[in-house]
């Protein structure tokens, strides 16, 4: 049992955690069996064992039956669910498209019903049902509330609302104006822009994978892994000074997680080049501060101005998307693409070589 | 310019029915619209807007005053700390509790450190064992001991920057006095600035 625990604790580690959820994400639209009702059920049964079985556990039982995050445990059925049911439809549909049958939602019989009394009914009870829950819920899980807010002291456990996790987390790898205001800005203008992005007029109106891959595949990478698994792992297993905690794993205050992290400048001029920062030779005004990031832009800027084009011509894949797309909505796409990239890339590279900035200006306050 | 809006305007209420007429069909059977039912539209028109503007104004005005409050409750920027030999060496929280400083001791004398991580503002905790300042937002980390060119500097976590550093100075009757309005940056050089740092 101990070593089930451990293990578990280990693997929950937020590298390896990201790591399997990413193969994991790509696994799954290639195994057709993950999407059956049978496989539905032994996944509910077996992540109820599971769970159940980790309540034993006094630490997970702490953090699991916190008020504030039992919408995270309710979050992480209802998305598997979910995932589960619209991929479910998606396959059969697929298969369905493979034998030259019309998909299943085209089969069923356009029957009409009345808004008034049929929609409204529905709607009703809807309502009065999720506002029932709700009482209930504020009735038997208080409301945390701490004590005022004071600002010269801010207590170990310092946690966002449970929907800004995400955001905690992203801010652990950013600057405060990039992972606070610019990226969070992109993900509402680049939602914003699917419409406009989008040129595959196919699956509209029925589930389908097959026909929309590309699309699904980057939504759900948005969404799943960059949003949904950052505020569980921001909810389960960040813990006191955002320390990581596995989730058997007391919540100690004084935990050391030693770690030194490094601005690519120093790695560059100093490891590698070792003739020390530019600035410290050639003044610490502007040209001294541009040289000693000369490395960062360009990394930086090549990401974004070179990549696109390049792959537009080495890569069969990203040419298809240049020639349906048409040179504008390729590169607002491929804009938009990489700079959602740019999140999970900065998490390796923190906990690959410690990297704490690949641009670093404190100076001006930019950093990226 | 003045026609083009006439005849916008005159559309929806040509009696004769302007649907599938020709621009000129239209101008031509506008006679419901007089100049003077024109001008007196406009000017409700423009009234509108002006009253919009003044009340979304005055609504500004208000939300501007608003962050200008008559009485701030905060502690004075500047503060006596008592007399150095009052200080053991190491790291002080008695101010922290008040004005969110560290009052730091080393073999040559003090400087006062903010309490104020430089990634996106929290509080820092002081861990004696570890020698260390942690921020528990996001776990950035900086020095509590090392000396005085050491302590104060980011060295895990997102923050960009060393915490900052306060004035610093006795007054005439021997007591450690700290201006809050005065900060001195590590990564601009300010570290050096004899006012950063009290020599005992
Ligand atoms: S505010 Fe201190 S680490 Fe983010």
């Amino acid at each position: 049992m101990e070593a089930v625990k451990g293990f578990i604790n280990w693997i929950s580690d937020p590298r390896w955690l990201f790591l399997l959820s990413v193969i994991l994400f790509f696994f799954m639209f290639r195994l057709r069996v993950l999407w059956t009702v049978k496989f539905g059920i032994v996944a509910l049964i077996a992540s109820l064992a599971f769970f159940g079985l980790s309540m034993l556990d006094k630490n997970f039982r702490i953090i699991s039956t916190t008020p504030d995050n039992v919408p995270i445990v309710g979050l992480i059925f209802l998305m598997a669910f979910f995932t589960w049911l619209s991929l479910k439809q998606a396959f059969d549909n697929d298969d369905r498209l493979r034998i030259g049958q019309p998909p299943k939602e085209r089969t069923e019989r356009f029957e009409k019903v009345m808004v008034w009394p049929d929609l409204v009914y529905t709607e009703f009870i809807a309502t009065v049902l999720l506002g029932a829950v709700l009482v209930i819920w504020s009735i038997v899980l208080k409301a945390p509330l701490e004590q005022p807010s004071n600002p010269t002291f801010s207590p170990p456990v310092m946690k966002a609302p449970w929907y800004f996790l995400g955001l905690q987390e992203m801010l652990v790898y950013y600057d405060p104006w990039l992972a606070g205001v610019v990226l969070p800005g992109l993900i509402i203008v680049g939602l914003m822009a699917i419409p406009y992005i989008d040129r595959n007029p196919r699956g509209s109106g029925y589930y389908t994978f097959a026909e929309r891959k590309y699309e699904i595949m980057v939504f759900m990478f948005g969404f799943m892994i960059l949003w949904l698994l950052l505020i569980v792992i921001g909810t389960f297993l960040r813990g006191p000074n955002w320390n990581f905690f596995g989730p058997y794993e007391t919540w100690d205050v004084a935990k050391v997680t030693p770690m030194v992290n490094v601005n690519l400048s120093e790695y560059i001029w100093v490891k590698i080049l070792g003739v020390g920062l530019p600035n410290q030779w050639f003044g610490a005004k502007y040209m001294g501060i541009l040289l000693r990031e000369l490395f960062g832009f360009i990394l930086v800027i090549g990401y974004f101005t070179a990549l696109p084009p390049v792959l537009a011509n080495r890569s069969r894949l990203f040419n298809g998307f240049y020639k349906t797309l048409g040179g504008a909505r390729y590169h607002v796409m491929m804009f938009l693409l990489l700079a959602m990239m740019t999140l999970p890339i900065k998490m390796i590279l923190r906990w690959t070589i410690d990297l704490k900035y690949i641009v670093s200006i404190p100076e001006w306050f930019f950093n990226i | 310019m003045a026609d083009d809006a006439t005849a916008k305007n005159v559309i929806p209420t040509g009696s004769a029915g302007a649907g599938g007429k020709s621009p000129e069909a239209v101008k031509a059977a506008a006679p419901a619209a007089t100049r003077r039912s024109f001008l007196a539209s406009m000017s409700w028109l423009g009234l509108g807007w002006v009253a919009f503007t003044a009340g979304t104004g005055a609504a500004l005005t208000a939300l501007g005053r608003f962050m200008f409050p008559n009485v701030l409750f905060e502690p004075p920027q500047s503060f006596k700390a008592g007399l150095p030999n009052e200080y053991s060496l190491g790291v002080d929280e008695r101010w922290k509790e008040k004005y969110r400083v560290w009052i730091i001791r080393t073999e040559e004398g003090f400087f006062a450190l903010s309490g104020e991580c430089t990634h996106l503002g929290c509080t820092p905790n002081y861990f004696t064992s570890e020698a260390k300042f942690k921020c528990p937002c996001h776990g950035s980390g900086f020095y509590a001991a090392g000396g005085k060119e050491k302590i104060g500097i980011n060295f895990e976590g997102p923050a960009p920057r060393p915490l900052e550093r306060f004035r610093i100075a006795l007054t005439d009757d021997g007591q450690i006095v700290v201006d809050k309005s005065q900060k001195f940056q590590q990564e601009k050089g300010e570290w050096i600035d004899p006012e950063s740092f009290l020599k005992i």
